[in-house]
């Protein structure tokens, strides 16, 4: 076995960081190890005046008028660094994303990571450098964070935890129940990168054009709803993909969705996987797209909004809903040979099938 | 080789047509069956069905390996799985199959290492980095894959890697085939003959039809191959012509793959086979050569239950062709996707997971 | 079980195959197809080509297809 080195000193937007050699127990003892990782990795990397005070809570300024949005999630990928982004971007993006959805700004969030014992200090680093570029893109700051370190064998690597705040202008309410019969549907960009990214990487594919979507949206979205277009709820499809917000939204927004195949935009890449691996696209996370439910008059009207956004290039209409009928699929798709099809819910983890 | 062109709804529309017009003039209804999970698939991804003229009724056999696969397999897969130091390596087809216990996923859960590969060479990789470990693969799947599972056995041997076995549970179609044209209950116009299956067996394997007055054409799986399969099975019903016709010419040919058939048979020979819903087809199966007995996981001494198929379930008669999904009491009724009770519900192309994704609806869409 | 996509194969060796469809590219086996070379498109199940795409039926396929679809165009 090798000395362990002293931290080496890193460079993030700008600021200088200390990254050790490899995760020890003591980094999350609370004691020296822990302090020097928070100050001298951490707060550096992910840099705003609440986190520096490093005090039991961020004591925050008043929120903007408006209602507050939270949410919370955990973050727990494999491999955690990948084409295209890595855990520390993912769980950045993942949380401003589900704030955004719900029409709110997205402030401030939390970081709490649970690090294995021995985990690289390359991935700690690459995953500190993704959440901070992730956080400067959606212009949000994270105020608390948090380390434990686990026995060697009992955690993954790294896994994170996160908490989200936002506020929802005064005058904004988006939710499910304010579809109706005839709303367009849009996404904002191909489906499926990045379920086929991981994918790719788990079963020995090699596809040097795919990578994961992962990508804050909040302000595409804001774009998007200050254009004064009548949205009535948005969605980003990532665990279990487009199909399962579909379900999702179908239920709750008591409506049939009907998509239409051949306006899905998909990229060749990730059919390609696909096609390999006998699954479908729509089945598959999406990290840095949007559904959006809109008002059909004003579904061009979005359309070209997105496509004047970086984060909205490709987007297309996809379909539309219309009245529930009962005995009819909740989500149907019109085929790209000219049939209709209920569009089914995955039981289940897709797997790669050979009939 | 762009697979665009074989979904062009242009041309799909102009198939569809010819298959209007045929069917006009058809005297009574043709009935036709696939053979192939594959089959189901495609026509189900495509929305086919809906599509088909009403005078053409298209039904699902027997050709989702997963649901034939008898419940004393997958119970000897899991008995396996529990013992110290095997890992087993099985199709993704295979996860979620109910057995007389647990399913492979459910037992991963419990402990039981059970992986998921993509190619039997995938398993052989992991024989080959972990001498410690004996890898069991679950050898199943018709003809297409027969030869896959030949190609990894061939290069443990050649490589001399010990620790990679078979739990055999192959299967051929023409035993299965004959029996089901035999089947009085059953009547069958014609087969859409399984385009992969036929690009390892050849056409020329199905000639046996004609002596039975059934004709069967080989197709592919994009949607217009399974449309012009169908066409050309209408316009030999209709003619009373009862050969063997290939619109997959582009793969498939009357001979197929020598060499393929060649390494099957070094490693394999025809065993009397148990399919679910038909009891034992002799011939049907293939099982590891007495030489290779150091490969065949089923000479392992494991504790097996006695199989137990569950109450109530009628795979069986599904399989057979002889009533469709919803006549059996369990279908939606304990039995679905989510918590599959045979075989039949497990598969994503089994014909009742099928039915129940696609069949079920009163129609499709409201208006 | 016949999920089987046609790859263009971009490298052959007696080691073994790479194909290629869409940008993805993966390992293949090519005992089954010994007359394939680099360039030519097979067909790959389960990590295995198991047959040619026959270039010739594969354009006489397309052209029917055309056919039936310019039919349509004219109606």
């Amino acid at each position: 076995m090798q000395r362990l080195v002293p931290p080496r000193a890193v460079g993030v937007g700008g600021r200088i960081v200390k990254v050790p050699q490899r995760v020890l127990l003591a980094h999350g003892g609370g004691g020296r190890l822990t302090r020097r990782l928070v100050e001298e990795l951490f707060v550096p990397a992910l840099h705003n005046p609440h986190l520096a005070t490093l005090t039991d809570a961020a004591v925050l300024p008043e929120l903007p008028p408006g209602r507050p949005a939270m949410t919370t999630d955990a973050f727990v990928v494999d491999p955690p660094i990948f084409a295209g982004g890595d855990l520390g971007c993912l769980s950045i993006c993942g949380t401003v994303n589900d704030v955004a959805m719900s029409g709110a700004k997205p402030l401030w969030l939390t970081w709490a990571l649970i690090l294995e014992e021995g985990a690289e200090g390359e991935l700690i680093e690459t995953c500190v450098k993704g959440a901070a570029r992730a956080a400067e893109e959606a212009g949000i700051s994270v105020v608390a964070g948090d380390t434990k370190v686990v026995p060697r064998g009992k955690g993954d690597g790294i896994f994170a935890v996160t908490a989200g705040l936002g506020v929802v202008p005064p005058g904004r309410d988006l939710g499910d129940a304010h579809i109706e019969s005839g709303d367009a549907i849009l996404v904002s960009g191909p489906i499926g990168d990045h379920g086929a990214t991981i994918l790719a990487h788990r079963h020995d594919l090699d596809a040097p054009g795919l990578k994961s979507d992962c990508a804050p949206l909040n302000h595409l979205t804001e774009a998007v709803l200050e254009s004064g277009a009548a949205v009535r709820v948005m969605h980003d499809p990532t665990r279990g993909g487009v199909v399962t917000v579909c379900h999702e939204v179908a239920e709750r927004g008591a409506t049939q969705i009907v998509l239409d195949e051949s306006a899905i935009p998909v990229r060749r890449e990730v059919a390609g996987v696909c096609d390999l691996l006998g699954m479908d696209p729509l089945a598959l996370a999406c990290e840095g797209r949007v559904l959006i439910w809109v008002a059909s008059a004003d579904a061009e009207r979005v359309l070209g909004v997105m496509h004047s956004h970086p984060r909205g290039e490709n987007a297309a209409i996809i379909g539309h809903t219309q009245e529930a009928v009962p005995g009819t699929p909740p989500v149907v798709m019109k085929t790209q040979v000219g049939g209709v099809r209920p569009l089914d819910l995955l039981s289940g983890l897709d797997l790669p099938r050979i009939c | 080789m762009k697979t665009a062109p074989f979904a062009d709804p242009k041309a799909m529309a102009g198939i569809l047509t010819e298959l209007q017009n045929e069917a006009k003039t058809l005297d009574r209804r043709v009935t036709l069956m696939e053979v192939c999970g594959t089959h189901t698939h495609s026509v189900a991804r495509a929305g086919l069905r809906r599509m088909m003229p009403e005078m053409v009724r298209l039904i699902s056999g027997p050709g989702c390996p997963v649901c034939v696969t008898p419940v004393d397999y997958l119970d000897r897969a899991l008995a396996l799985a529990a013992l110290p130091n095997i890992t087993v390596c099985t199709f993704g087809d295979l996860m979620r199959v109910p057995s007389s216990t647990l399913s492979l996923e459910q037992a991963r859960a419990e402990g039981a290492t059970v992986e998921v590969v993509y190619s039997p060479l995938d398993a052989l990789a992991m024989a080959r980095d972990d001498s410690e470990k004996k890898v069991i693969f679950l050898a199943v799947g018709f003809e297409t894959t027969v030869p896959t599972i030949a190609g990894a056995l061939d290069e443990a041997e050649r490589e001399a890697i010990p620790n990679f076995m078979l739990l055999p549970g192959n299967k051929t179609m023409p035993q299965v085939m004959r029996v089901l044209v035999d089947d009085p209950d059953l009547d069958v116009d014609g087969f859409l003959l399984p385009g992969h299956v036929s690009v390892i067996t050849g056409w020329k394997l199905f000639e046996f039809l004609e002596a039975f007055k059934v004709a069967g054409v080989v197709a592919g799986f994009m949607p217009t191959d399974v449309a012009q399969g169908v066409l050309a099975l209408v316009r030999l019903a209709k003619e009373g012509r009862t050969e063997i016709g290939n619109v997959y010419g582009r793969v498939v040919t009357a001979d197929g793959n020598q060499h393929a058939r060649d390494l099957v048979d070094r490693y394999f020979e025809p065993s009397d086979e148990i399919w679910r819903g038909f009891g034992m087809v002799p011939g049907s199966g293939l099982g590891l050569r007495s030489e290779w007995a150091h490969r065949d996981a089923s000479k392992i001494e494991v504790e097996v239950p006695p199989p137990a198929e569950p109450v109530g379930c009628r795979c069986g008669d599904v399989l057979r062709g002889v009533i469709d999904p919803p006549e059996c009491p369990l279908f939606d009724s304990g039995c679905d996707p989510d918590t599959p009770v045979g075989a039949c519900m497990v598969s994503s192309e089994g014909t009742c997971s099928a039915w129940y994704r696609h069949e079920r609806w009163a129609s499709e869409a409201g208006s | 079980m016949c999920l089987a996509i046609p790859m263009k194969l971009i490298e052959c060796s007696e080691f073994g195959g790479v194909a290629e469809i869409d940008g993805v590219r993966r390992q293949v086996s090519v005992i089954y197809t010994p007359e394939a070379e680099v360039g030519d498109w097979v067909l790959v199940h389960a990590g295995f080509a198991i047959s040619q795409v026959d270039a010739d039926e594969a354009a006489k396929t397309l052209e029917l297809l055309r056919e039936y679809s310019d039919a349509m165009v004219d109606l």
